[in-house]
Protein backbone atom coordinates (compact mmCIF):
# COMPACT_ATOMS: atom_id res chain seq x y z
CA UNK A 1 0.00 0.00 0.00
CA UNK A 2 1.22 3.22 -1.12
CA UNK A 3 2.51 5.68 1.80
CA UNK A 4 0.42 8.30 1.31
CA UNK A 5 2.43 11.70 2.31
CA UNK A 6 0.05 14.97 3.12
CA UNK A 7 1.70 18.08 2.41
CA UNK A 8 1.26 21.68 2.68
CA UNK A 9 0.02 24.00 -0.19
CA UNK A 10 2.01 26.73 1.34
CA UNK A 11 4.94 25.87 -0.21
CA UNK A 12 6.17 28.50 -2.85
CA UNK A 13 6.97 27.14 -6.71
CA UNK A 14 9.70 28.78 -7.54
CA UNK A 15 10.50 27.97 -11.09
CA UNK A 16 13.93 27.35 -13.17
CA UNK A 17 14.67 29.73 -15.60
CA UNK A 18 17.70 28.49 -17.83
CA UNK A 19 19.25 31.32 -17.34
CA UNK A 20 20.52 30.77 -14.12
CA UNK A 21 24.01 31.49 -13.38
CA UNK A 22 24.61 30.00 -10.17
CA UNK A 23 24.26 26.71 -10.97
CA UNK A 24 26.82 23.90 -10.68
CA UNK A 25 29.75 23.59 -13.23
CA UNK A 26 28.14 20.01 -14.26
CA UNK A 27 24.71 21.46 -15.25
CA UNK A 28 23.94 21.57 -18.67
CA UNK A 29 21.87 24.24 -19.74
CA UNK A 30 19.09 23.19 -22.52
CA UNK A 31 18.28 25.89 -25.19
CA UNK A 32 14.36 24.83 -23.98
CA UNK A 33 12.94 26.68 -20.82
CA UNK A 34 13.96 23.80 -18.47
CA UNK A 35 17.65 22.82 -16.78
CA UNK A 36 18.96 18.92 -17.53
CA UNK A 37 21.44 18.09 -15.22
CA UNK A 38 25.05 15.60 -16.71
CA UNK A 39 25.41 12.66 -15.35
CA UNK A 40 21.89 11.42 -14.89
CA UNK A 41 19.87 9.26 -16.63
CA UNK A 42 16.51 10.09 -17.89
CA UNK A 43 13.48 8.61 -18.93
CA UNK A 44 11.21 9.07 -21.53
CA UNK A 45 8.20 9.80 -19.32
CA UNK A 46 10.50 12.61 -17.53
CA UNK A 47 11.26 11.24 -14.27
CA UNK A 48 15.21 11.01 -13.26
CA UNK A 49 18.09 8.56 -11.86
CA UNK A 50 21.43 9.27 -10.29
CA UNK A 51 23.08 5.92 -10.18
CA UNK A 52 25.44 6.04 -7.12
CA UNK A 53 27.39 2.08 -6.75
CA UNK A 54 24.62 -0.10 -5.12
CA UNK A 55 22.00 2.81 -4.85
CA UNK A 56 20.10 4.69 -7.69
CA UNK A 57 18.31 7.97 -6.69
CA UNK A 58 14.78 8.69 -8.10
CA UNK A 59 12.85 12.32 -8.94
CA UNK A 60 10.87 13.90 -11.31
CA UNK A 61 12.96 16.64 -13.74
CA UNK A 62 12.74 20.30 -14.20
CA UNK A 63 11.02 20.04 -17.49
CA UNK A 64 8.46 17.45 -15.83
CA UNK A 65 7.50 20.13 -12.74
CA UNK A 66 7.51 23.34 -15.32
CA UNK A 67 4.69 21.36 -17.14
CA UNK A 68 3.27 20.66 -13.74
CA UNK A 69 2.68 23.36 -11.69
CA UNK A 70 2.79 23.85 -8.59
CA UNK A 71 2.58 20.21 -6.25
CA UNK A 72 1.22 20.24 -3.59
CA UNK A 73 0.63 16.12 -2.97
CA UNK A 74 3.10 13.34 -3.18
CA UNK A 75 2.15 10.05 -2.86
CA UNK A 76 5.31 7.18 -2.55
CA UNK A 77 5.44 3.73 -1.85
CA UNK A 78 7.27 2.01 1.26
CA UNK A 79 10.40 0.79 2.36
CA UNK A 80 10.82 -2.33 1.45
CA UNK A 81 8.40 -2.33 -1.38
CA UNK A 82 9.51 -2.79 -5.15
CA UNK A 83 9.53 -0.71 -8.01
CA UNK A 84 9.62 -1.92 -11.82
CA UNK A 85 10.83 -0.06 -14.45
CA UNK A 86 8.78 2.22 -16.84
CA UNK A 87 5.34 1.37 -14.00
CA UNK A 88 4.38 3.51 -11.68
CA UNK A 89 5.04 3.82 -8.19
CA UNK A 90 3.71 6.91 -7.04
CA UNK A 91 1.56 10.55 -7.83
CA UNK A 92 1.98 13.61 -7.38
CA UNK A 93 -0.93 16.06 -7.05
CA UNK A 94 -0.96 19.52 -8.66
CA UNK A 95 -3.34 22.37 -10.24
CA UNK A 96 -6.24 19.88 -10.77
CA UNK A 97 -4.44 16.80 -11.56
CA UNK A 98 -3.10 13.65 -10.40
CA UNK A 99 0.00 12.38 -12.14
CA UNK A 100 1.52 8.94 -12.52
CA UNK A 101 5.32 8.89 -11.34
CA UNK A 102 6.88 5.73 -13.22
CA UNK A 103 10.30 4.37 -12.06
CA UNK A 104 12.93 4.30 -14.58
CA UNK A 105 14.60 1.10 -13.56
CA UNK A 106 13.74 -1.76 -10.79
CA UNK A 107 14.65 -2.40 -7.81
CA UNK A 108 13.54 -2.36 -4.38
CA UNK A 109 13.23 0.91 -2.11
CA UNK A 110 14.93 1.54 0.26
CA UNK A 111 14.56 4.94 1.38
CA UNK A 112 11.37 7.71 0.88
CA UNK A 113 11.95 11.15 0.96
CA UNK A 114 10.04 12.15 4.13
CA UNK A 115 10.67 15.82 3.30
CA UNK A 116 8.00 15.63 0.81
CA UNK A 117 5.32 15.26 3.34
CA UNK A 118 5.59 18.94 4.89
CA UNK A 119 7.10 20.64 1.97
CA UNK A 120 6.00 19.21 -1.60
CA UNK A 121 7.20 22.26 -3.42
CA UNK A 122 10.54 21.32 -3.47
CA UNK A 123 9.94 19.30 -6.25
CA UNK A 124 9.43 22.32 -8.11
CA UNK A 125 12.14 24.17 -6.50
CA UNK A 126 14.36 21.71 -6.30
CA UNK A 127 13.71 18.82 -8.99
CA UNK A 128 17.07 17.37 -8.67
CA UNK A 129 17.97 18.18 -5.32
CA UNK A 130 16.05 18.80 -2.03
CA UNK A 131 13.05 16.77 -4.45
CA UNK A 132 14.63 13.28 -4.48
CA UNK A 133 11.28 11.06 -4.17
CA UNK A 134 13.16 7.23 -3.91
CA UNK A 135 16.28 5.78 -3.45
CA UNK A 136 16.27 2.22 -4.86
CA UNK A 137 18.57 -0.80 -4.59
CA UNK A 138 18.51 -1.58 -8.48
CA UNK A 139 17.67 -4.89 -9.07
CA UNK A 140 18.80 -5.11 -13.33
CA UNK A 141 21.32 -1.80 -13.38
CA UNK A 142 21.54 -2.60 -17.50
CA UNK A 143 18.12 -0.99 -17.60
CA UNK A 144 20.43 1.99 -17.39
CA UNK A 145 21.62 1.62 -20.58
CA UNK A 146 18.08 1.93 -22.02
CA UNK A 147 17.68 5.33 -20.45
CA UNK A 148 18.74 8.97 -22.07
CA UNK A 149 21.96 11.00 -21.27
CA UNK A 150 21.66 14.82 -20.70
CA UNK A 151 22.17 15.59 -24.10
CA UNK A 152 19.75 13.04 -25.61
CA UNK A 153 17.01 14.11 -23.05
CA UNK A 154 17.54 17.72 -23.96
CA UNK A 155 16.36 17.10 -27.68
CA UNK A 156 13.42 14.66 -26.71
CA UNK A 157 12.22 17.73 -24.56
CA UNK A 158 12.67 20.34 -27.07
CA UNK A 159 11.33 18.15 -29.58
CA UNK A 160 8.12 17.35 -27.75
CA UNK A 161 7.20 20.71 -26.54
CA UNK A 162 7.92 22.13 -30.45
CA UNK A 163 5.19 18.93 -31.31
CA UNK A 164 2.60 20.78 -29.56
CA UNK B 1 -16.85 0.08 -36.74
CA UNK B 2 -13.22 -1.31 -36.44
CA UNK B 3 -10.26 1.39 -35.37
CA UNK B 4 -8.95 1.28 -38.13
CA UNK B 5 -11.96 2.46 -40.16
CA UNK B 6 -12.80 4.91 -37.70
CA UNK B 7 -9.07 6.21 -38.19
CA UNK B 8 -9.83 6.44 -41.86
CA UNK B 9 -12.32 9.10 -41.23
CA UNK B 10 -9.85 11.34 -39.52
CA UNK B 11 -11.55 11.32 -35.94
CA UNK B 12 -10.35 8.64 -32.95
CA UNK B 13 -13.33 6.06 -32.10
CA UNK B 14 -14.90 6.88 -28.22
CA UNK B 15 -17.27 5.06 -27.03
CA UNK B 16 -19.89 7.86 -25.72
CA UNK B 17 -21.71 6.18 -22.60
CA UNK B 18 -24.73 7.73 -21.19
CA UNK B 19 -26.01 7.59 -17.64
CA UNK B 20 -29.03 9.19 -15.59
CA UNK B 21 -29.05 9.49 -11.90
CA UNK B 22 -26.22 7.22 -11.73
CA UNK B 23 -24.80 6.94 -7.82
CA UNK B 24 -21.31 9.07 -7.97
CA UNK B 25 -19.00 6.85 -6.24
CA UNK B 26 -20.20 4.21 -8.86
CA UNK B 27 -19.44 6.97 -11.38
CA UNK B 28 -16.19 7.70 -9.95
CA UNK B 29 -15.43 3.83 -10.00
CA UNK B 30 -15.90 3.05 -13.32
CA UNK B 31 -13.69 5.57 -14.25
CA UNK B 32 -11.14 4.74 -12.77
CA UNK B 33 -10.86 1.41 -13.91
CA UNK B 34 -11.95 2.48 -17.85
CA UNK B 35 -8.49 5.03 -17.64
CA UNK B 36 -6.45 2.23 -16.11
CA UNK B 37 -7.49 -1.02 -17.14
CA UNK B 38 -8.75 0.53 -21.16
CA UNK B 39 -7.33 0.66 -24.13
CA UNK B 40 -10.10 2.61 -25.45
CA UNK B 41 -11.40 6.27 -25.65
CA UNK B 42 -14.59 6.96 -23.53
CA UNK B 43 -17.05 9.56 -22.79
CA UNK B 44 -19.48 9.70 -20.01
CA UNK B 45 -22.23 11.92 -19.57
CA UNK B 46 -24.13 11.28 -15.93
CA UNK B 47 -26.94 13.36 -16.06
CA UNK B 48 -27.27 14.00 -12.07
CA UNK B 49 -26.88 11.86 -9.38
CA UNK B 50 -29.75 10.15 -7.38
CA UNK B 51 -28.66 11.79 -3.46
CA UNK B 52 -26.43 14.78 -2.70
CA UNK B 53 -22.81 13.60 -1.77
CA UNK B 54 -19.30 15.41 -0.68
CA UNK B 55 -16.63 14.44 -3.75
CA UNK B 56 -12.70 15.54 -2.13
CA UNK B 57 -10.04 15.42 -4.41
CA UNK B 58 -7.15 12.81 -4.32
CA UNK B 59 -5.10 14.77 -1.48
CA UNK B 60 -8.86 16.36 0.27
CA UNK B 61 -8.68 16.57 4.20
CA UNK B 62 -12.00 16.26 5.64
CA UNK B 63 -10.97 18.93 8.51
CA UNK B 64 -9.65 21.47 6.42
CA UNK B 65 -12.58 21.08 3.64
CA UNK B 66 -15.54 19.82 5.21
CA UNK B 67 -18.38 21.04 8.37
CA UNK B 68 -17.96 17.48 9.79
CA UNK B 69 -20.13 18.24 12.28
CA UNK B 70 -23.10 19.06 10.11
CA UNK B 71 -22.47 16.27 7.42
CA UNK B 72 -22.09 13.88 10.26
CA UNK B 73 -25.34 14.73 11.76
CA UNK B 74 -26.96 14.69 8.08
CA UNK B 75 -25.61 11.51 6.98
CA UNK B 76 -23.77 12.92 3.96
CA UNK B 77 -21.56 10.94 2.03
CA UNK B 78 -18.15 11.92 1.33
CA UNK B 79 -16.00 10.24 -1.48
CA UNK B 80 -12.21 11.13 -1.72
CA UNK B 81 -11.60 10.46 -5.96
CA UNK B 82 -8.64 9.36 -7.43
CA UNK B 83 -8.50 12.60 -9.34
CA UNK B 84 -6.98 15.77 -8.26
CA UNK B 85 -8.79 19.31 -7.28
CA UNK B 86 -10.80 20.43 -5.35
CA UNK B 87 -14.21 20.03 -3.33
CA UNK B 88 -18.01 19.94 -4.55
CA UNK B 89 -21.09 18.83 -3.08
CA UNK B 90 -23.14 17.09 -6.36
CA UNK B 91 -26.71 16.25 -6.14
CA UNK B 92 -29.18 15.86 -8.69
CA UNK B 93 -28.82 18.82 -10.15
CA UNK B 94 -25.09 17.88 -11.29
CA UNK B 95 -24.60 16.83 -14.72
CA UNK B 96 -21.09 15.05 -15.12
CA UNK B 97 -19.19 15.10 -18.60
CA UNK B 98 -16.11 12.65 -18.42
CA UNK B 99 -13.65 12.41 -21.31
CA UNK B 100 -10.73 9.83 -20.99
CA UNK B 101 -8.16 9.53 -23.86
CA UNK B 102 -5.53 7.22 -25.17
CA UNK B 103 -2.46 10.22 -25.33
CA UNK B 104 -2.29 9.36 -29.22
CA UNK B 105 -5.65 10.11 -29.33
CA UNK B 106 -5.67 14.01 -28.85
CA UNK B 107 -1.94 14.47 -30.34
CA UNK B 108 -1.83 18.09 -29.87
CA UNK B 109 -2.23 17.92 -26.21
CA UNK B 110 0.73 17.37 -23.79
CA UNK B 111 -0.29 15.25 -20.98
CA UNK B 112 0.01 17.81 -18.51
CA UNK B 113 -2.84 19.34 -16.91
CA UNK B 114 -2.45 22.98 -18.35
CA UNK B 115 -2.33 21.45 -21.33
CA UNK B 116 -5.51 19.08 -21.03
CA UNK B 117 -7.35 22.22 -19.73
CA UNK B 118 -6.67 24.59 -22.67
CA UNK B 119 -7.79 21.77 -24.96
CA UNK B 120 -11.01 20.86 -22.77
CA UNK B 121 -12.24 25.05 -22.58
CA UNK B 122 -11.63 24.68 -26.92
CA UNK B 123 -14.33 21.99 -26.79
CA UNK B 124 -16.42 23.69 -24.32
CA UNK B 125 -16.44 26.67 -26.26
CA UNK B 126 -18.50 25.26 -28.87
CA UNK B 127 -20.73 24.00 -26.75
CA UNK B 128 -21.42 27.44 -25.55
CA UNK B 129 -21.18 29.97 -28.48
CA UNK B 130 -23.12 32.73 -28.15
CA UNK B 131 -24.42 31.55 -24.66
CA UNK B 132 -23.74 33.79 -21.49
CA UNK B 133 -19.54 35.16 -21.39
CA UNK B 134 -18.09 31.24 -20.78
CA UNK B 135 -14.54 31.01 -20.63
CA UNK B 136 -11.91 29.00 -18.53
CA UNK B 137 -10.78 30.93 -15.93
CA UNK B 138 -7.84 29.52 -14.11
CA UNK B 139 -8.77 25.59 -14.27
CA UNK B 140 -12.95 26.65 -13.97
CA UNK B 141 -15.92 26.65 -16.05
CA UNK B 142 -17.19 30.21 -15.94
CA UNK B 143 -19.72 32.68 -17.16
CA UNK B 144 -18.53 35.88 -16.41
CA UNK B 145 -16.70 35.80 -12.98
CA UNK B 146 -19.30 33.31 -11.32
CA UNK B 147 -18.68 29.71 -11.86
CA UNK B 148 -20.22 26.52 -12.79
CA UNK B 149 -18.33 24.14 -14.04
CA UNK B 150 -15.54 22.51 -11.89
CA UNK B 151 -12.86 20.19 -13.43
CA UNK B 152 -10.35 17.64 -12.25
CA UNK B 153 -7.52 15.22 -14.14
CA UNK B 154 -5.82 11.80 -13.53
CA UNK B 155 -2.21 11.53 -16.21
CA UNK B 156 -0.87 7.96 -16.44
CA UNK B 157 1.60 7.44 -19.31
CA UNK B 158 -0.63 6.72 -21.99
CA UNK B 159 -4.01 7.93 -21.11
CA UNK B 160 -5.67 10.71 -19.01
CA UNK B 161 -8.79 11.69 -17.86
CA UNK B 162 -10.77 15.11 -17.54
CA UNK B 163 -13.86 15.23 -15.44
CA UNK B 164 -16.08 18.28 -14.99
CA UNK B 165 -19.10 18.37 -12.65
CA UNK B 166 -21.27 21.33 -14.04
CA UNK B 167 -23.68 23.29 -12.01
CA UNK B 168 -27.04 22.76 -13.52
CA UNK B 169 -28.50 23.90 -10.41
CA UNK B 170 -28.03 23.82 -6.68
CA UNK B 171 -28.76 23.50 -2.97
CA UNK B 172 -27.98 26.59 -0.84
CA UNK B 173 -28.25 24.72 1.90
CA UNK B 174 -26.03 22.05 0.34
CA UNK B 175 -23.53 24.57 0.31
CA UNK B 176 -23.50 25.06 4.19
CA UNK B 177 -21.46 21.74 4.30
CA UNK B 178 -18.63 23.04 2.75
CA UNK B 179 -16.27 25.26 4.98
CA UNK B 180 -14.63 28.01 2.23
CA UNK B 181 -11.27 26.03 1.04
CA UNK B 182 -8.05 27.70 1.74
CA UNK B 183 -6.31 26.59 -1.63
CA UNK B 184 -8.81 28.78 -3.93
CA UNK B 185 -8.60 30.53 -7.26
CA UNK B 186 -7.69 33.90 -7.52
CA UNK B 187 -10.25 35.65 -9.13
CA UNK B 188 -12.95 34.19 -6.27
CA UNK B 189 -11.56 36.69 -4.42
CA UNK B 190 -13.35 36.44 -1.01
CA UNK B 191 -16.85 35.96 -2.69
CA UNK B 192 -18.98 32.83 -0.27
CA UNK B 193 -20.08 29.95 -2.30
CA UNK B 194 -23.81 31.57 -3.13
CA UNK B 195 -21.93 34.73 -4.57
CA UNK B 196 -19.32 32.82 -6.34
CA UNK B 197 -21.11 30.05 -8.30
CA UNK B 198 -24.26 30.25 -10.85
CA UNK B 199 -26.01 27.15 -12.04
CA UNK B 200 -26.54 26.90 -16.05
CA UNK B 201 -30.12 26.76 -16.00
CA UNK B 202 -30.51 30.68 -16.60
CA UNK B 203 -28.30 29.51 -19.73
CA UNK B 204 -29.69 26.95 -21.59
CA UNK B 205 -32.25 23.93 -21.13
CA UNK B 206 -30.80 20.43 -19.47
CA UNK B 207 -31.08 18.61 -22.68
CA UNK B 208 -29.86 21.31 -24.98
CA UNK B 209 -26.45 21.43 -22.88
CA UNK B 210 -26.22 17.72 -23.35
CA UNK B 211 -26.92 17.39 -26.91
CA UNK B 212 -24.20 20.08 -27.99
CA UNK B 213 -22.02 18.86 -25.46
CA UNK B 214 -22.28 15.33 -27.24
CA UNK B 215 -22.25 17.32 -31.19
CA UNK B 216 -18.73 18.94 -29.61
CA UNK B 217 -17.27 15.85 -28.95
CA UNK B 218 -18.38 14.69 -32.59
CA UNK B 219 -16.56 17.06 -33.96
CA UNK B 220 -13.41 15.83 -32.49
CA UNK B 221 -13.95 12.22 -32.04
CA UNK B 222 -16.10 9.58 -33.70
CA UNK B 223 -18.65 8.26 -31.52
CA UNK B 224 -20.29 4.64 -30.16
CA UNK B 225 -22.88 4.44 -28.23
CA UNK B 226 -22.19 2.09 -25.20
CA UNK B 227 -25.00 0.77 -23.35
CA UNK B 228 -23.64 -0.42 -20.01
CA UNK B 229 -24.39 -2.15 -17.00
CA UNK B 230 -22.64 -0.46 -14.46
CA UNK B 231 -23.21 -2.43 -11.44
CA UNK B 232 -22.08 -5.46 -12.98
CA UNK B 233 -18.63 -3.47 -14.30
CA UNK B 234 -17.81 -2.24 -11.20
CA UNK B 235 -19.11 -5.17 -8.99
CA UNK B 236 -16.00 -6.87 -9.09
CA UNK B 237 -13.67 -7.10 -6.33
CA UNK B 238 -10.45 -7.89 -8.93
CA UNK B 239 -9.59 -4.20 -9.08
CA UNK B 240 -8.68 -1.97 -5.63
CA UNK B 241 -9.75 1.11 -6.32
CA UNK B 242 -8.48 4.41 -5.29
CA UNK B 243 -11.97 6.03 -4.92
CA UNK B 244 -13.63 5.53 -1.41
CA UNK B 245 -16.09 6.27 0.63
CA UNK B 246 -15.16 7.54 3.45
CA UNK B 247 -16.15 5.97 7.10
CA UNK B 248 -18.47 7.50 9.48
CA UNK B 249 -15.42 6.48 11.72
CA UNK B 250 -12.65 8.69 9.80
CA UNK B 251 -15.15 11.53 9.58
CA UNK B 252 -15.61 11.10 13.44
CA UNK B 253 -11.86 11.37 13.82
CA UNK B 254 -11.12 13.70 11.91
CA UNK B 255 -13.90 15.58 13.75
CA UNK B 256 -12.12 14.94 16.88
CA UNK B 257 -8.61 16.08 15.87
CA UNK B 258 -10.68 19.50 14.80
CA UNK B 259 -12.01 19.47 18.35
CA UNK B 260 -8.73 18.72 19.73
CA UNK B 261 -7.34 21.56 18.24
CA UNK B 262 -4.69 19.74 16.00
CA UNK B 263 -6.58 21.34 13.00
CA UNK B 264 -7.91 24.85 13.29
CA UNK B 265 -11.44 25.70 12.77
CA UNK B 266 -12.48 27.76 9.86
CA UNK B 267 -15.91 30.29 10.42
CA UNK B 268 -18.86 28.88 8.60
CA UNK B 269 -19.46 31.80 5.66
CA UNK B 270 -22.35 30.97 3.28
Amino acid sequence: MALRMWASSTANALRVSSSRTHLSPALSLSRCFSSVLDGLKYASSHEWVKHEGSVATIGITDHAQDHLGEVVFVELPETGGSVAATKGFGAVESVKATSDINSPISGEVIEVNTKLTETPGLINSSPYEDGWMIKIKPSSPAELESLMGAKEYTKFCEEEDASH
Amino acid sequence: MTIPQARQLGRPLMNLVKFKGTPILQQLRLEERLLRNSSDNWCIINDGTNIPAIVMGLSGKPSELLEIRSVLRDQIPVVRRFTGGGTVIVDHGTIFVTLICNREAVPTVQPYPRSIMQWSSLLYNEVFQGIGDFKLRENDYVFGNHKFGGNAQSITKDRWIHHTSFLWEYEARNMAYLKLPTRAPEYRLVRNHMDFLCGMKDYLPRSAFISKTVEAIENHFLTKPVIMDIDAVTSGTDYVHTTKLLSEQELEEAYARELSGEIPVSNLMI
